[in-house]
């Protein structure tokens, strides 16, 4: 791949490595990030897919994609990963695979796999220094059995097992996980944030990623219109919203030290990306819970504030 | 090579250096972890060109050896007990991606309690994944049993994994005098591992383990695994008469012990099965014509041998070493299916002994022999029993007491 940093969405690859006619839900937002991550990862891979949504990409006898695929459980697909490569490199190195037929392992998980159930083989292999794409698509719920409470959803949500109602009015009391500094801790060559809406910085990042040899990592927060509730036409502004309100930073660390990679000139306030989810609705409706949305900015300006990048 | 005095475990890892193997994903697991440490010592001193590396759990490593063995790698893992049942999900997994992943299982009861000595339960538990399953009474069955786990795994009518049971303590920790064979010979019985099915290529991107939707598909894939899994019989039969040409030794479905003109007779498998056949010595010298036939497979089961093994026979004894609990032995239920249409069978009995590595005494033999002749005199047969002695009785009624709960 050619290394130079892009400039503008003209300058994507026009080659498409994933066809059209997916099951996949109208507006996925996954499914736009995994058509730019296969833009940049051409087609000499293999994915192994964690069970989740994606999983569904597949389906006997079909398949969208262009590379090999390969199907684990939802714990596991790091483990997977750590099975392709090792076995890549012994044949190699046997003479019993020609080099010519080298592919890049591209690990792909919902959040539910990368922040919760896959934590300990993610762990393990990070520590083991496996030579590997992982991509996590974060739509903050367990959205392929109906958007239920994972590691990843946020405070304030409405998900199937964290329902507002009289006695929990908030709906999910807990804090997102924060996968990029579970990650970063272990200090794999690259991890990335990125976002389908600012395709141009997420295909430099794969371009970036490229030179490291070890883990590759990759959290694309991404938009889901029958989780979420909104209309499939709103998901690319739902996912600039996420960055441009802040919620959702754009950043890389490069061997533990982190650096942002966009910063919004104005930050928006998280309410104009809150309201236009039914996810969040009882937080506006019957009467507005103040310290709930309160609390949601604060700890949007906090960490801006924290990296000194609040203007 | 010659003989050399090995232990279980390290019969198997001669087995593992002998088929070759590329790619090793591990975890350690009392009593397994011999054959891991064995291999990872071979490797670092170049004495075995192979890639080892130790996983996060056996979820993972069961998952990195079916990747690997997908990928065209010749792959072998190994666990016992708990370490199976961690990695049982993707047991049934590795199964449906038909990739030929030899797999080492020593066994040992599970909790809880825990212990360490071994029953059949964890293994039993995978019964039903797809995974063909040889049961070894030898540390010499315990190597041969792994080449030739590979050759049949690998063989396109299968297209199975295998699993290589053995008894933990008992035989995994048993030094036996042990042929380890010669490389070249082995080469002959077992070609290098070069799949048409398999290879993760650049040049012919695949798709394995996709979805499907509809029980029609998911019906279709099962059935092809179990059909696979019957052709193993036969194609154990070819593997096994090369097997005998090269090597010598000659390993059958099940293995017959003094059968010929038996009339009462045990079924036992794995190690214990040694004491059973010595039991069987005795009651021949007390007059009673008893044998033991040991099933070697237990997946596929081998139903038309077994059948014609009891033909005539007057009675049957299966002592399981382990408990389906509210049910009691699993090979005994095994059994009662394969002969249930038979016409002419024999009456078959319940003992289940040996739990936990306990011993199985000859007294508890004698009384196995006596329920047997009683039975065919009278025709009663009794409920099934737990082979459990007065004075283990009496000992954990000590601790009890101990423990203030008497």
């Amino acid at each position: 791949m050619d290394t130079s940093t892009i400039r503008s969405i003209k300058e994507l690859p026009p080659e498409e490595n994933m066809l059209p006619g997916t099951a996949a839900c109208a507006g996925c937002g996954g499914l736009l990030t995994l058509r730019y991550c296969l833009k940049a990862l051409g087609d000499k891979i293999v994915i192994v897919n964690a069970a989740g949504c994606f999983t569904l990409l597949t389906i006997y006898p079909f398949s969208p994609f262009r590379n090999s695929w390969l199907y684990t459980a939802m714990a596991c697909a790091p483990a997977g990963a750590q099975g392709v490569r090792d076995a890549l490199d012994i044949l190699i190195k046997k003479g019993k695979l020609d080099p010519e037929e080298n592919l890049k392992v591209v690990v792909l998980s919902g959040d539910g796999s990368a922040y919760d159930m896959a934590l300990s083989s993610t762990s393990g292999a990070i520590y083991r220094n496996l030579d590997f794409y992982y991509i996590c698509y974060d739509n903050e719920a367990y959205g392929n059995t109906g958007f239920q409470h994972s590691g990843a959803s946020p405070f304030g949500s409405r998900t199937g097992t964290t329902p507002p109602g009289k006695e929990v009015p908030v709906g999910s009391q807990l804090q997102k996980k924060n996968l990029f500094d579970i990650w970063n801790s272990h200090k794999p060559p690259y991890i990335a944030t990125v976002s389908p809406a600012y395709p141009v910085d997420l295909m430099n990042k794969f371009k970036k990623a490229e030179q490291f040899k070890g883990p590759k990592l990759f959290i694309s927060h991404i938009p889901c219109p029958p989780g979420w509730g909104f209309d499939p036409s709103r998901s690319v502004r739902l996912a600039k919203l996420s960055v441009e309100t802040g919620l959702w930073p754009l950043k890389e660390s490069v061997h533990g030290e982190v650096e942002h990679t966009y910063v919004p000139k104005k930050f928006k306030p998280v309410e104009e990306y809150l309201k236009e989810q039914e996810r969040f609705s009882h937080l506006f409706k019957p009467v507005r819970q103040e310290d709930a949305l309160k609390s949601i900015q604060e700890m949007v300006d906090e960490y801006w504030k924290k990296h000194e990048l609040l203007p | 090579m010659g003989k050399e005095m090995l232990t279980g475990n390290s019969a198997a890892a001669w087995g593992v250096r002998l088929a070759e193997v590329d790619y090793i994903p591990a975890y350690p697991i009392t009593p397994q972890t011999e054959i891991i440490e064995t291999i990872a010592k071979w490797i670092s001193d170049g004495s075995m060109d192979a890639s080892f590396v130790t996983m996060d759990s056996e979820h993972s490593m069961i998952t990195a050896a079916g990747a690997a063995s997908a990928t065209g790698a010749r792959t072998f893992t190994t666990t016992s007990s708990q370490g199976l049942l961690y990695g049982f999900e993707m047991i049934y997994t590795v199964a449906g991606w038909r990739v030929p992943l030899v797999m080492v299982n020593v066994s040992r009861g599970l909790s809880s309690p825990i212990t360490l000595g071994p029953d059949h339960n964890d293994i039993l538990a995978v019964r039903d994944s797809g995974f063909l399953q040889i049961h070894c009474e030898t540390c010499q069955e315990v190597l041969d049993s792994v080449l030739m786990a590979y050759r049949l795994a690998e063989d396109e009518r299968v297209l199975l994994p295998v699993m290589v049971n053995m008894d933990g303590f008992y035989l995994s920790f048993t030094r036996e005098a042990v042929e380890i064979p010669d490389v070249e010979k082995v080469r002959s019985f077992l070609p290098e591992y070069r799949p048409e099915h398999a290879f993760f290529k650049a040049a012919r991107p695949m798709a394995q383990g996709v979805a499907v939707l509809g029980g029609d598909y998911y019906s279709y894939f099962k059935y092809q695994m179990h059909l696979a899994s019957q052709n193993a019989l036969e194609i154990y039969k070819e593997v096994c008469d090369d097997f005998e040409r090269i090597f010598g030794r000659k390993y059958e479905v099940i293995d017959e012990y003094m059968m010929e003109d038996a009339e009462y007779i045990l079924v036992m498998t794995n190690s214990f099965s040694t004491l059973g056949k010595a039991a069987v010595k005795r009651a021949r010298e007390d007059g009673v014509k008893a044998g033991l036939l040991r099933p070697r497979f237990l997946r596929p089961f081998p139903e038309s041998e077994i059948k014609n093994a009891l033909k005539g026979k007057k009675a049957v004894a299966v002592i399981d070493q382990n408990i389906s609990v509210g049910k009691g032995g699993i090979i005994y239920s095994e059994m009662a299916g394969c002969l249930y249409n038979e016409i002419d069978r024999p009456l078959l009995l319940s003992f289940i002994g040996g739990l936990g590595g306990k011993n199985i005494s000859q007294k508890e033999f004698e009384f196995i022999f006596e329920k047997m002749i009683s039975a065919s005199d009278t025709g009663i047969v009794e409920p099934p029993s737990l082979l459990y002695t007065e004075s283990e009785l009496e000992g954990i009624t000590k601790l009890k007491e101990i423990a203030g709960k008497e």
